[in-house]
């Protein structure tokens, strides 16, 4: 006789997601899955509209990351109005959105360390949910709440000043920018009163590595053994193997550091990525073809990023690097708490990077669009904070879209998701008849470290308490959790 | 004179979410045309947690949220308390209640806050607001603008 355990939603996820553990007669868990209900119909919704559209069209998606999608689908629209693949775009075109983005990832992990991952490092992974929070933290820890917030803020003004707006922004169009960054823009990064300028924010994303690697070394065993198992590793590098979330080729290592898939033009990743459906799940499972779906499943995000790239052009993330490699003796790391350390890391860089940026007279230069032969179909791939983001376009002669393609970040880490639920689950819910409230918060820690995001921007249909149900062998209900 | 923020969050893009956001635009209208320099307004896709930056440098906040309670008539002016008890179960999105607290918590102030909830009904992937939940928008904002009225009178 078996007996499923669902939690639904799971808490501080985007989205909606639900997780059920099946347990058998002797109360071993004998099946784990997590469902996630991912919105499909954008695909079809944006066929017939001017390719021009897209960009800001497809900030409909989600109102988490809408610049990732929204640079995703310019860079896909580069191609087809012929303007290249990265290096196609005029200095300051390119040089503008990176700043953007190099803005979204900043703001983005900031808010996951601080509003997440915070309260579980600081707080406890078993204390008091009702002040495991950002409000909790801000309780005993008020400087490093502070520090959070102004991070975001200041990651979104960088985004405000590159798009143009907060909401859809049109900074960047087909062939490039619509906009570059005024002087007084520039000042207000750069120089601006303390805290908020960029030095400042390097300063504190430093800060955010060492209360990571403190935390580490009081808590080396939990961290290395929670949900550690092998995988392989996706990610854009730039053609020289430095970790960029903007332009690249698509590499891919095994769990050994072994390259799977070698440098390769991602215009062509259709030849190498295939979708698997399972009848139990909304979401697609992503794998490379050339190893099948039992051995072609990959990771992406920070992990996978700092797995797959040989260094990090800034200078203080590239110390952090070193020792993050030097922790696993330059092998892949596959330790899934190991998440947060490389997302720590990479907002360090982001930091750095805008920086440079912000110092590059590029950003006052007045051509801003390059157009070419027009084509009509174009990928468009950008490492977006929660991982690789593929966008895939085809036009008609009426420069109708006729073909949307999106593989977002999530979809993508959809199998190693479930691996970490199952793992999680075994070791915490075997033998087990009643969940916790830490056997909860392990299932939800195990999944908030991919961060994923569920597409879901209407914020209204978003607000659900959390639910769990447990059923008996007779699926009747046994037990019911509710926030 | 107080200093009034109004604030409205939600995806324009996906049709009633974007109440919010629309009616900011009819009070960048009305604040232009009058004059009125104590008031500021702004919008988002969500709140999340800068906002208690933000709205620390205001007496009073209005926060302009799309609704989805289907026994709300048309629109409803709610004073909101600053309230840290309850997880909210997307991690990129927090509650006024949130923000409200997380200013106090973290910068010592305190500005009134209420929320205009407006009923909307549909969430397609359409940037136009259903007609009722336009007129809902409408008679919350003549609503608004007579409540502001008298709070300038009682001020002077």
């Amino acid at each position: 006789m078996a007996q499923k355990i669902t939690i639904e939603p799971v808490t501080r996820v985007e989205g909606h997601g639900k997780v059920t553990i099946h347990l058998d007669s002797k109360m071993n868990v004998q099946q784990t899955r997590l469902h996630i209900v991912e919105f499909r119909g954008f695909e079809r919704f944006v066929q017939g509209r001017p390719y021009w559209e897209a960009p800001v069209l497809v900030q409909r998606l989600c109102g988490i990351c809408p610049v990732s999608h929204h640079l995703a689908a310019a860079k896909a629209l580069d191609v087809i109005v012929g303007a290249g693949t990265g290096k196609g775009l005029t200095a300051t075109g390119e040089k503008m959105r990176r700043l953007m983005h190099y803005g979204q990832m900043f703001q983005s992990h900031a808010l996951h360390f601080f509003h997440l991952s915070s309260p579980d490092f600081l707080l406890g992974y078993d204390a008091d949910p009702a002040i495991r929070n950002v409000v909790g933290v801000a309780q005993k820890f008020p400087e490093l709440a502070t520090q959070g917030v102004l991070m975001r803020k200041f990651g979104q003004e960088v985004i405000n000043f590159t798009a143009g707006k907060k909401i859809h922004g049109t900074g960047a169009i087909p062939g490039g920018i619509n906009k570059n960054l005024s002087i007084e823009e520039r000042d207000f990064l750069l120089k601006g009163d303390d805290p908020m300028n960029v030095d400042k924010m390097i300063e504190w994303a430093g800060d955010a590595v060492n209360l990571f690697k403190d935390y580490y070394m009081q808590n080396r065993e939990f961290v290395d053994n929670f949900a550690h198992f092998p995988s392989n590793h996706l990610s854009l590098v730039r053609e020289d193997g430095a970790l960029d979330f903007y332009h690249g080729v698509m590499r891919a290592v095994d769990s050994e550091g072994n390259r799977v898939l070698d440098d390769v033009d991602y215009q062509d990743y259709y030849k190498h990525i295939e979708e698997e459906v399972k009848n139990w799940s909304y979401m697609k499972f992503p794998y490379m073809k050339h190893l099948g779906k039992d051995k072609g499943w990959y990771r992406v995000g920070p992990l996978a990023r700092l797995n797959c790239c040989d260094f990090i052009p800034t200078p203080k993330a590239q110390k952090e690097f070193e020792a993050f490699r030097a922790h696993t003796n330059g092998k892949p790391n596959n330790y899934c708490l190991h998440t947060h350390w490389a997302r720590l890391i990479e907002l360090l860089h982001s930091a750095e990077v805008i920086k440079e940026l912000l110092e590059d007279p590029d950003l006052q230069k007045d051509d801003l669009v390059v157009k070419g032969k027009k084509g009509n179909e174009g990928v468009g791939l950008i490492e977006a904070p929660r991982g690789t983001l593929f966008h895939h376009y085809k036009i008609n002669d009426d420069d109708q879209i006729t073909m949307a393609n999106l593989i977002v970040s999530t979809t993508n880490n959809n199998e190693p998701m479930n691996r970490s639920v199952n793992m999680v689950s075994k070791n915490m819910m075997t033998g087990k008849a009643v969940i916790t409230e830490p056997m909860k918060n392990a299932v939800e820690v195990a999944i908030r470290a991919y961060d994923p995001c569920l597409s879901c921007a209407t914020h209204a249909l978003g607000k659900m308490p959390l639910d769990i149900k447990l059923y008996g062998p007779d699926d009747e209900e046994l037990d019911h959790y509710k926030s | 004179m107080q200093k009034i923020l109004i604030y409205g969050y939600g995806n324009p893009g996906r049709q009633d979410d974007g109440l919010g956001p629309r009616f900011i635009e009819l009070c960048d209208a009305w604040i232009r045309e009058q004059n009125l320099t104590h008031m500021f307004t702004d919008t988002n896709y969500q709140l999340n947690i800068e906002d208690a930056a933000e709205i620390a440098g205001y007496d009073t906040v209005v926060f302009v949220d799309a609704s989805v309670v289907e026994d709300l008539e048309n629109f409803k002016l709610e004073t909101v308390e600053p309230d840290d008890a309850r997880i909210e179960f997307t991690m990129h999105a927090v509650s006024v209640s949130y923000v409200v607290d997380l200013c106090q918590k973290i910068y010592n102030k305190s500005p009134k806050a209420c929320v205009l909830h407006i009923r909307g009904y549909e969430y397609d992937f359409k940037e136009e607001l259903t007609p009722k939940a336009a007129e809902n928008m409408h008679a919350a904002f003549a609503y608004l603008k007579d409540f502001f009225k008298q709070v300038r009178r009682n001020d002077s």
